[in-house]
């Protein structure tokens, strides 16, 4: 008895285009999006991204409180680094009034800016990771993202909402024993990130799943108004911190690492590689870290001490008015941008002379990042939407602010 | 300060007319450009040699609403990758016409601004392959950011959207529809 001759051609099953809607809520997309999907058979040809779920009117917020009480906001914009929001924010904020922080307070601002860098690149890495099945690797780095939280909380008293810097200052200074604890946690991390290196740089699955996905030219990356470590990714050498150096950035030796191809695995490497750059910069700042004071010197801007307010009339009244109404900046508009976990993080303020923002306007670096996410996924498998969005890294608040 | 007025006065020679003011605040580089053939000046703008703009920054608006006539504004910022310079590109937008020229022919990531743009404030941006609601959804009345719309507004709830070629298991509709129906003949 002989088995008729009924096999399928399996190469080229007749497959027609199904709608696929993945998301908003996903496990594999850390964040509420949703991806509307045209697939033939698991190849993506169309992919068209909602974005907006966490969409809580930041701006229209902003405009409704005064100058000092928007840095609380600032803090759930991109919530794996809050801390360059905050620092962001409150230099735009300055630049509209014209003043400049001591220097005390900008090597501070550099640390806790590149403190901030690390948890976010930290966050984005050991997810990925962790995403692609290499779960070893992805809590190694949250284990040195909880050390770097550890030292955030000892310095804010918060974990996540920080509302560190204020406009003219620093809530406070560095605790006594910081520089020790950072120097000893860097050690426990470079060991970290040493471990995770020889876990996935060679590792064949990874590789596999990283490289060559997720293509972006570097002429599209331009066009697409990308930033960050995925703009650097495809070859384009812009960092905010090199090309418009803001604090004092310019004082500090660091290198930007570039990628070549622009695909996942070129952007997984630049951030590994920035983190380490990160370190450098924090560890020489701690090194030069000039003596003196936190805030500027003009009562306009900036409370006086608790002595004065319980003691005298003026002091109170000073207190008052600045809590009451909130300090005055000075008509105008201006646009501030910082170097962000995910790139260009610019703030847009216009002020009308009152103690209120007349306009807020963040520039996200992952919202229009999501705006290249079609670009860097048609034409690859449904599986790959995995690691091009997890090096992403798209902070939902931020988002969708 | 010298260099950078030279630097905003070649703008003005390139570009002519359409310049409506030039102005510096805090280091800022600011024109106001003419909305007539916007894409016209951002292409002048981006390709020429010497200015050079490749970069487009962001794009958001402002509105001034019993403050300035006309009553918006769309702001651009411009980079230059090249030497680091930015730009700041305003353009008057009235509430009447309320549209703009689209920059996505010349730059691809203006398509989610601009949708933000359209969203948020009500500017419409001619030519523009796509311009849907992007942060907020459909049913959504008004645009948020403009000032005369209220803090506190209230919104209805959006009902159950059905969608085309949604996958729906026919056991759980009937279900669906014979606890309706329970509930119905329960009210009566």
């Amino acid at each position: 008895m002989s088995v008729p001759e009924t096999r399928i051609d399996t190469k080229n099953l007749p497959a027609e285009i199904m709608e696929l809607q993945m998301g908003p809520s996903h496990p594999a997309t850390h964040g509420t999006i949703k991806f509307n999907l045209r697939l033939e058979g698991e190849k993506v040809l169309d992919c068209d991204v909602e974005v907006g779920y966490l969409h809580r009117g930041f701006a229209k917020s902003c405009e409704q409180v005064t100058w000092t009480q928007v840095i609380p906001y600032t803090d759930r914009l991109n919530y794996a680094s809050p801390l360059i929001n905050n620092v962001g924010y409150a230099m735009a904020v300055e630049k509209l009034i014209g003043a400049e922080t001591p220097p005390r307070c900008q090597y501070i601002r550099v640390i806790v800016s590149e403190l901030s860098r690390i948890f976010d690149h930290l966050t984005c890495c050991g997810m990925a990771s962790s995403e692609l099945g290499a779960i070893t690797a992805g809590f190694y780095m949250i284990e040195a993202r909880e050390m770097i939280m550890r030292i955030i909380e000892n310095l804010t008293g918060a974990r996540l909402t920080v509302t560190y810097v204020r406009i003219g200052g620093l809530k406070h200074d560095l605790p006594q024993d910081f520089a020790d604890n950072v120097n000893r946690t860097f050690k426990i991390i470079r060991k970290l990130l040493d471990d995770c290196d020889r876990l996935l740089s060679r590792n064949r699955i990874f590789i596999d799943r990283m490289s060559n996905i997720g293509v972006i030219s570097k002429e599209k990356a331009i066009s697409y108004s990308l930033t960050g470590p995925i703009l650097r990714a495809s070859g384009v050498n812009y960092d905010v911190r090199k090309t418009n150096p803001y604090l004092v950035y310019d004082q500090f030796d660091f290198d930007v690492p570039l990628g070549t191809k622009g695909d996942n695995y070129d952007r997984f490497v630049c951030r590994i590689q920035e983190i380490e750059q990160s370190m450098k910069i924090v560890e020489q700042a701690l090194k030069s870290l000039p003596v003196g004071p936190v805030w500027i010197e003009d009562p306009r801007f900036v409370l006086p001490e608790k002595e004065k307010v319980y003691n005298s009339i003026e002091g109170l009244m000073h207190h008052f008015k600045i809590i009451m109404e909130g300090i005055h900046v000075p008509p105008g508009e201006t646009y501030f941008a910082v170097e962000g976990g995910n790139g260009e993080l610019g703030f847009y303020l216009v002020s009308d002379g009152a103690g209120r923002p007349y306009r807020v306007r963040v520039r996200p670096p992952c919202f229009i990042a999501m705006g290249a996410f079609h670009e860097m996924i048609e034409g690859y498998l449904l599986a790959d939407i995995v690691p091009t969005f997890g090096m992403i890294n798209m902070i939902g608040g931020e988002c969708d602010r | 300060m010298s260099e950078t007025s030279s630097h905003l006065q070649e703008i003005q020679d390139k570009l002519g007319h359409k310049v409506l003011e030039t102005s510096q605040f805090r280091g800022d580089n600011v024109i106001v450009l003419d909305p007539l053939e916007l894409r016209e000046s951002f292409r002048i703008l981006k390709e020429d040699s010497a200015l050079h703009f490749d970069f487009l920054s962001d794009i958001t608006a402002v509105d001034y609403w019993k403050k300035k006539e006309p009553r918006f504004e769309i702001v651009y910022q411009l980079l230059s990758l090249q030497d680091g310079k930015r730009l700041r590109v305003r353009v008057p937008v009235s509430e009447e016409s309320a549209a703009v020229d689209s920059l996505t022919s010349l730059w691809r990531g203006a398509n989610f601004m601009e949708r933000e743009v359209w969203d948020l404030f009500g500017i419409k941006f001619t030519d523009h392959p796509d311009l849907r609601r992007i942060l907020l959804y459909d049913e959504f009345k008004g645009h948020p950011l403009r000032k005369d719309y209220p803090v506190n507004l209230w919104q209805p709830r959006v009902p159950e959207r059905p969608v085309d070629g949604t996958f729906v298991d026919e056991r759980s509709r009937n279900k669906l529809l014979r606890l309706k129906k329970t509930l119905a003949n329960k009210d009566r």
